[in-house]
């Protein structure tokens, strides 16, 4: 039995059966951590003693031959912008690098709830801020699959980790792509869930309107299964929806015939690489030969989505992250002579260039007199493009598009670049806009790998 | 004493104030606005506090629905329009005792607008209230009172995410005295409602005025200067009158005002300019995206509706119709809640309510006026006037016995009952032996007057009444005495 390539289903199983234990199962994981990650860089803290407690716990049940909970004994990472109490949380920046929260994230407490195994904290671009994962203040994280390549971002630590046999499942943040653009450059599945369906209590905010939680895994029965463990209301998320969870595991069983599956040309148009472009088109005759229906549809104000989505979300963000301050928590600057200097020198030494880049953009969004020609207006066009989608699922059941328009691209390649490093999201932000759930999931290779995206009407 | 710039009245008479005035007030919830933390005053630094009110990375706030009932409550008392639907919104600025770096509040879609509050000294006047809107209060910035506090600044947050509504006054306020009493009766109504206890000194009410001069007729308002937290209303209408002086005086001698934050120094008198750099905020609201919209519909208006108590208006009203005694005198006795509580309670537990009205509005009030006292400095409580007016009502006492146990009460600075029990529980005298020798003395003294009465001047009795209550220290039962008079005279 390779434990490191267990699903969900196959762990639960081995251990309830007593054919191997959650502790096996947990070393087995931390010696292939052991091995590969000097290499690619995916977690940043591990939380062995965590781990050991909660797989001893696990093991006990197996022993008296309780039944296990849904994950009981599965192996998990998670992204280090979810707060966990007791244990270092630093969103990939130096602000945070010795801040351990006095709080647990929502979504990471129902995971152990349900028997999870957490092995640590995985790396991401500081403050859920990239595309790249190089942007995080440690060190880049390395594609398994080429390690010259970049895993994607911000959750490339998630999707590395998952790519690399170093996790079971684990979760991710999405603000505009970044659970399911690294999902696709390491040839994993990555869900980004309707906004609300996940709470967000204990996710370190970026831009609280885009910020969704969700799961990347090797395939779609465990991200169904986490996605399973982690929604539905949480009194300590005012926009989290009081909105019954469906069994997705049972769910993904039915089959696709006779599905209405949209296609919009605006995903298809200048940029998209040709390898891309026909892996994705294969795929959609894929399902049209399992029966579906593929139908054209119109999102006419895709153009407009990347600006918007970068007003919004650094808008937020100026905010959202005003709190680390150097007063109570997190890095503050030595021998600063008052509190104007204290400030400005902690914020300039703890965060990165591509952070304070947004911090200032969505300042200047806010600003008397220009709050109405940025702010109001992207929030305008944010409704246009939601309005785009709701015409669109009246026809169909979902939309088929890239997930990004290239594979990933090699380390350095884009990092002077902000620009063309904001257009790797251009199929991925306009979900995170409308609100509106998305999945990425293998469905070729370029020379490495490669990705689609659905999307689908809300919950 | 207030000191004011040399200003002429001759100059003052030219010039109009134009006043506006901004009052923070902390609802009394048991639970901060945003978290489950104690608002509890006076705890020890630092321990009514959790992950949230402490803006720990990725905590969110959830409303507390009590929080949004007082306001609605304050806001229906000061006859507002509440809003089915508001928004909340971050107001951003930089300071240690924020802790988030922003500060949840409501914006261009408050709580409530449009209100008023009516003048009594200016009859029919009435100050429009421009807006209520719900927010969380800051932590505390503490200068002093710690080891090294020469050095240190220190910061409570127990404060932070008290829930607070801003009230915001129309700039319809012309004169100092009615910054005041708009104030007055903005606290009297939001104390009657109950939302909040309006403790200055504890910083549950606070206060902001905006003021500006124009000559008068002149449409356009002056530029405005801001006085901030000011502590007691008698010191916003000190510092309005000095700021008044202060902006005549600059604009006669042909400067300009300054827009800017002013402190009021109340030893000196003054108001001083604060550093024009606090002042360059630009706060950046939007709308808060970790709260829905706050919906107060329709249902839930209703409800909140009936725990609306009877307003200062409506009570004074209904004094003066049950008790029978003037609308100033039901003014008086609903100053406060309390007091009106304490006086009907009395009235009610008295054998004729009617009485304890009548001695409050024909004995008390006359006595406190006299001696320039408010009525929550009146030595005779509300109890006291009850059981005084048991007495006068069971034949004990004599009106002229309570009017003097009364003077006592006022000399001596003790209740009724205290001062009742001190003379030794003094009675009436109805015994007719004791008085019938002070009539037949007074029969032998007074032979004119005697021959007056029995010629046909009946009012002469009087004379006589007079005469034996003196004799007796106006202990004697004056029913009593008028019988036997009658007797003795006419025999």
């Amino acid at each position: 039995m390779e434990l490191n390539l267990l699903t969900i289903d196959a762990a639960r199983s081995a251990i309830q059966e007593r054919k191997t234990t959650s502790m096996a199962l947990v070393e087995s994981f931390y010696a292939r951590i052991q091995k590969e990650d000097s290499a690619i860089g995916a977690y940043l803290t591990l939380t062995r003693e965590r781990a050991l407690e909660q797989a001893d716990r696990i093991d006990r049940l197996a022993a008296e031959g309780k039944p296990l909970p849904p994950l009981g004994g599965v192996p998990v990472g998670i992204k280090d912008v979810m707060c966990t109490r007791g244990v270092r949380t630093t969103a990939g920046s130096k602000i945070l690098e010795n801040f351990i929260p006095p709080h647990d994230c929502t979504a990471v407490a129902r995971l152990e709830a349900a028997g999870a195994v957490v092995l640590g904290k995985l790396n991401c671009d500081e403050f859920a801020m990239g595309s790249s994962n190089e942007n995080s203040a440690f060190h880049p994280v390395r594609n398994p699959r080429d390690l010259s390549r970049v895993p994607g971002g911000s959750s490339g630590g998630s999707a590395a980790a998952v790519a690399a046999d170093m996790a079971v499942v684990t979760l991710g943040s999405d603000t505009g792509g970044s659970i399911r653009q690294p999902a696709s450059f390491c040839g994993v599945v990555g869900l980004m869930p309707t906004y609300g369906r996940v709470s967000r209590y204990g996710l370190i905010a970026f831009a609280s309107s885009l910020d969704h939680i969700g799961p990347l895994a090797k395939n779609v029965k465990d991200t169904a299964s986490v996605l399973r463990t982690i929604a539905g209301r949480d009194p300590m998320d005012s926009t989290s929806a009081d909105v019954p969870v469906p069994d997705y595991v049972a769910e993904i069983d039915k089959p696709v015939s006779g599905l209405k599956i949209g296609m919009a040309e605006e995903y298809f148009g200048d940029g998209l690489d040709a390898e891309v472009r026909k892996a994705v088109e294969d795929a959609i005759q894929s399902l049209a030969k399992l029966g579906c229906d593929v139908v054209p549809v119109s999102l006419p104000h895709t153009e407009y989505a990347i600006p918007t989505y970068y007003i919004v979300a650094t808008a937020e963000a100026s905010s959202n992250l005003a709190r680390f301050d150097g007063v109570r928590y997190g890095y503050r600057a030595k021998n600063a002579r008052t509190l104007a200097e204290m400030y400005r020198r902690s914020r300039d030494e703890g965060f990165g260039a591509e952070v304070k880049r947004r911090i200032m953009l969505g300042t200047y969004a806010l600003s008397a007199g220009y709050y109405d020609a940025y702010y109001l207006k992207a929030q305008k066009v944010r409704a246009l493009l939601t309005q785009d989608f709701d015409g669109a699922f009246r026809k169909v059941d979902a939309i088929v598009t890239p997930t990004s328009p290239t594979a990933a691209f090699q380390l350095g390649e884009k990092a002077n670049d902000p620009l063309a490093m904001y257009l790797a999201d251009i199929y991925t932000v306009t979900a995170d806009l409308a609100g509106i759930p998305g999945i990425s999931i293998p469905c070729g290779q370029t020379r490495e790998k490669l990705p689609a995206d659905w999307l689908a009407d809300s919950w | 004493m207030v000191t004011t710039p040399e200003s002429s009245v001759a100059a003052r008479a030219k010039y109009e104030p134009v006043i506006g005035l901004e009052v923070h007030v902390q609802l009394l919830t048991e639970t901060k606005i945003f978290c489950s933390c104690s608002t509890r005053f006076g705890a020890p630094p630092n321990t009514n506090v959790c992950p949230v009110c402490l803006g720990m990375p990725g905590v969110l706030p959830v409303l507390n629905r009590r929080a949004v009932e007082f306001a609605v409550l304050a806001a229906m008392a000061l006859n507002c329009r509440i809003h089915e639907t508001s928004i909340f919104a971050r107001k951003n600025y930089f300071y240690p005792d924020l802790p988030k770096g922003y500060q949840i509040s409501q914006y261009d879609k408050p709580l409530a607008e449009f209100g008023w509050i009516e003048l009594k000294q200016n009859i029919g006047k009435k100050i429009g209230i421009t807006r209520i809107h719900l927010e969380e209060d800051a932590g505390k910035s503490l200068h002093e009172g710690f080891a090294d506090a020469t050095e240190k600044t220190a910061i409570d947050l127990n404060r932070t995410g008290v829930p607070l509504i801003e009230i915001v006054s129309e700039p319809d306020i012309s004169t100092p005295e009615e910054a005041y009493e708009y104030l007055t009766l903005l606290k009297e109504i939001i104390l009657y409602t109950g939302v909040s206890d309006c403790n200055m000194e504890e910083g549950s009410l606070r206060c902001d005025a905006n003021i500006s001069v124009r000559p008068r007729g002149q449409k356009e308002f002056g530029t405005k200067t801001e006085i901030k937290n000011v502590n007691s209303f008698r010191f916003v209408r000190e510092a309005l009158e000095y700021e008044i002086g202060r902006q005549i005086e600059v604009v006669e001698s042909g400067g300009k005002i300054t827009q800017e934050t002013r402190l009021y120094n109340a030893n000196e008198g003054k108001t001083y300019g604060m550093r024009s750099k606090e002042q360059a905020h630009d706060y950046r609201y939007f709308p808060e995206p970790d709260l829905l919209p706050l919906v107060v519909d329709e249902k839930w208006k209703a409800e909140i509706a009936k725990q609306l108590p009877e307003l200062p208006e409506a009570r004074r009203a209904r004094l003066v119709k049950d008790y029978g005694i003037t609308a100033y005198d039901a003014g008086v006795l609903t100053f406060s809640k309390e007091l009106a509580d304490q006086f009907e309670a009395a009235a009610q537990a008295a054998k004729n309510p009617k009485r304890v009205a009548n001695l409050v509005q024909g004995e008390l009030m006359g006595r406190l006026k006299s001696r320039n006292l408010e009525i929550g400095d009146s030595p005779i409580t509300m109890q006291g006037v009850a059981m005084s007016a048991d007495l006068v009502e069971s034949g004990a006492i004599s009106g002229k016995m309570l009017k003097d146990l009364y003077d006592l009460s006022f000399e001596r600075g003790k209740d009724f009952g205290a001062v009742y029990e001190e003379e030794g529980r003094p009675v009436q005298s109805s015994d007719t032996s004791t008085l019938e020798k002070i009539i037949n003395d007074l029969i032998a003294a007074n032979p004119k007057q005697v021959e007056q009465y029995r010629a046909g001047k009946k009012t002469m009795i009087g004379f006589f009444v007079g005469q034996v209550m003196k004799a007796s220290k106006g202990q004697a039962n004056p029913q009593v005495v008028n019988e036997l008079l009658v007797r003795k005279l006419e025999g």
